[in-house]
């Protein structure tokens, strides 16, 4: 059952220390568990609820920008790297040869003239938790002058070798995770998005 | 990295020989709901005990320290369940210490057990590495496995780390497997040979005879990937004890020499950059120089479609070893068959085939103890356990039965422990009317590769009957 408004559990930081607020594990006692042919005691069950805070830190930029329409990536500008010049998508807060904190950049015009699919996948299969409609179109997008290679979700058309796509971002309800950040095939038009999304 | 130094490329040196002494193994299953892991573990033990006619409070006398591969704590709600193991094998007081590479845990904790015989700390340990993922609901149980992939940036994505390996399937596929139904059927062959072959296997999980239609008409996992390409869940534990040379002899009479080494690569496959292929022994520049030409899209190296880990694992390992060609050098091996594809694309890693060729070990018949063609021995068989996909992935204990499963082989020993009717009793589990041996005739020298996931971490292991070396100490 979804949690209520005052069952949430909230979180600041202020004075350089997380600050939680609000309910953050129900309590659900446990139940044994036993063999149906024998009676016998097999164990029990440990029910859960559990919340995680993961610091964004030096990646923060990606995520803040992506409620913002904005696609952030970072270079090395170390005029002594061997790899100078390199762009990273996913952003990576430090250059992984020459160890110098990186560039940070805004990459949206970029993607949105050259991404395409490199690689994809179909499943209809997800784990807990998973909060994306089904089945999951898996893609993975190349960007011209990008050395890497970006995975995401096609929002919408069908996914194809070097087949163009174009950003979309969640900027109406930003859940600032990376599903805020998804893709959808050239062609697509505003009233195709998922709720929330613009262009 | 996508360039390397001379220091980086060293070729790793064991300080002193290494020995594999004796191994050991579990049953393997789906789930044991009504037995706890330390009953596992001490079946493994016990059974190492057993090979060399100790009982397990003899064999304990010789151990120095401890590895212990688990990889997924979170499973089982208990850090240090190696401390809990420890204690219940008696090891306590004894150094110990858990490692965790993902599916290449097993290899990983042989890995780190070597190094200490090797630089004399240790003259006898103990590696020994289990798994149980079959306490959670199966849907909590994907969103954990997707926990070893990147928190931020891929978990949310689903919670299903098969979308995030199955598009580097996808890409080899195309690439490489241009899509033909001659590629989907070699695909397929495997998935019926590794099943094949863990019928004659006691412990194994998934044995099956099934034909290359069952698996092609299998339900669709991760397109072009089916139910049957892939490689089991699994619980159970495996053991190897490692010497120096006197207390191996101490323990056996015919203890095997043991080299490793290993290799890593991005836990994101976003971050993997372009770079040369690091050539093995049996290559040149010029096996690749027309690759791209051959298999258009095959230009970055190593995309989507190679392991850079398992390459410098067999990079670093048969330089160890002195393997100059694998197939001619070695006479069985252990592959880490996650998914059929992956099978194929590890082939060429270590170099089994040239990169984008891997198809052709399983046509040609090489991979098979019989060649189907030829019906003359295979030249190098593969996964005669039943691999991942017939025997079991009980990820921390999956590298050890691999190293213990080619031991047996060389050791001229796996009837042994494959055939006799009480151990299938005692298992719960029927022999096969047809069961035959699967033991490699006159077999010196294996393989067995140990590998995580995308790729981020992968292990060469490499055992030798001690009269058949190839290399000078
Ligand atoms: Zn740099």
């Amino acid at each position: 059952m979804p949690k209520t408004e005052n069952e949430k559990g909230f979180v600041d930081v202020a004075n350089g220390r997380y600050k939680p607020k609000g309910v953050f594990h129900i309590p659900e006692a446990n139940q044994p568990i036993f063999n149906k042919d024998t009676g016998k005691l097999a164990g029990i069950t440990n029910p859960r609820d559990m919340t995680y805070m993961h610091s964004y830190g030096g990646e923060a930029p990606f995520f803040e920008g992506l409620g913002k329409g904005k696609l952030m990536a970072t270079r090395c500008d170390n005029e002594k790297c061997d790899t100078k010049g390199s762009i990273y998508q996913p952003f990576r807060i430090y250059c992984p040869d020459c160890l110098r904190k990186n560039t940070v950049i805004d990459m949206t015009d970029l993607a949105k003239t050259t991404a395409k699919i490199h690689s994809y996948i179909i499943t209809h299969r997800s784990g807990a938790f998973n909060s994306l409609p089904k089945p999951i179109k898996f893609i993975n997008i190349e960007f011209e002058g990008v050395v890497t290679i970006l995975m995401s979700v096609l929002a919408v058309g069908e996914p194809e070798f070097d087949k163009k796509v174009l950003p979309i971002f969640n900027t109406k309800s930003p859940t600032y995770t990376i599903t805020d950040l998804r893709f959808v095939v050239e062609g697509t038009s505003e009233s195709e998005l998922p709720e929330g999304f613009t262009f | 990295m996508i360039k390397f130094s001379d220091k980086q490329l060293k070729i790793p040196k064991l300080m002193r020989p290494v020995y594999l002494a004796t191994v050991g193994m579990s049953k393997f299953d789906r789930a044991f709901p009504e037995t706890r892991t330390e009953e596992l573990c001490i079946q493994a033990f016990t059974a190492a005990a057993d090979f060399v006619n100790m009982t397990p409070s003899e064999l304990k006398q010789y151990i120095h320290t401890c590895y212990y591969g688990h990889f997924a704590d979170h499973f089982g709600d208990q850090l240090l369940g190696e401390s809990v193991i420890h204690d219940r094998l008696g090891l306590d007081p004894l150094g110990n210490i858990g490692v965790k590479t993902g599916g290449a845990t097993g290899g990983s904790t042989m890995w780190e057990a070597v190094k200490a015989v090797a630089s004399g700390y240790s003259d006898c340990t103990l590696a020994l590495g289990w798994e149980r993922m079959d306490e959670v609901p199966t849907d909590e149980g994907n969103h954990l496995i997707s926990a070893a992939a990147d928190k931020d940036w891929e978990t949310p994505l689903g919670h299903i780390y098969t979308g995030y390996y199955a598009v580097m399937a996808q890409r080899y596929w195309k690439i490489f497997g241009k899509e033909e139904d001659s590629f989907r059927d070699t695909m397929a062959e495997i998935a019926v040979k590794n099943r094949g072959y863990a019928r004659m296997n006691p412990h194994a999980q998934a044995p099956m005879k099934i034909t290359i239609e069952d698996v092609k008409n299998s339900p669709i996992v991760a397109y072009p990937l089916r139910a049957l390409d892939c490689c089991l869940m699994s619980v159970g534990s495996a053991c190897g004890i490692v010497c120096d040379e006197k207390t191996a002899y101490e323990i056996t009479d015919n203890p095997l020499r043991i080299y490793i080494a290993a290799g890593s690569h991005t836990l994101r496959v976003a971050d993997r950059r372009n770079m040369t292929i690091p050539l093995l022994p049996n290559e040149t520049p010029d096996t690749y120089k027309d690759l791209a030409k051959r298999f258009p899209g095959s230009d970055r190296y190593p995309g989507f479609t190679g392991f850079l880990a398992a390459r410098m694992a067999a990079y670093y390992a048969y330089r160890m070893a002195g393997i100059k060609d694998p197939i001619e050098d070695l006479d069985v091996i252990e592959l880490h068959d996650a998914f059929t594809i992956s099978d194929i694309q590890s082939y060429e890693d270590v170099g089994l085939r040239p990169y984008g060729e891997g198809r052709d070990y399983i046509e040609s018949g090489d991979a098979y103890l019989t060649n189907p063609q030829t019906k003359k021995p295979g030249k190098l068989p593969s996964n005669l356990s039943g691999g991942l996909i017939g025997c079991m992935h009980a990820v921390g204990a999956t590298g050890l039965m691999q190293i213990a499963e080619i031991g047996y082989h060389i050791w001229n020993r796996w009837d042994e422990i494959h055939e006799p009717q009480e151990k299938w009793d005692v298992f719960g589990r029927k022999k096969p009317d047809d069961w035959t041996s699967l033991q490699v005739k006159g077999a010196k020298r294996g393989l067995a590769i140990s590998h995580a996931g995308v790729g981020s971490h992968v292990t060469a292991a490499i055992l030798m009957h001690p009269n058949n070396l190839l290399k000078e100490d």
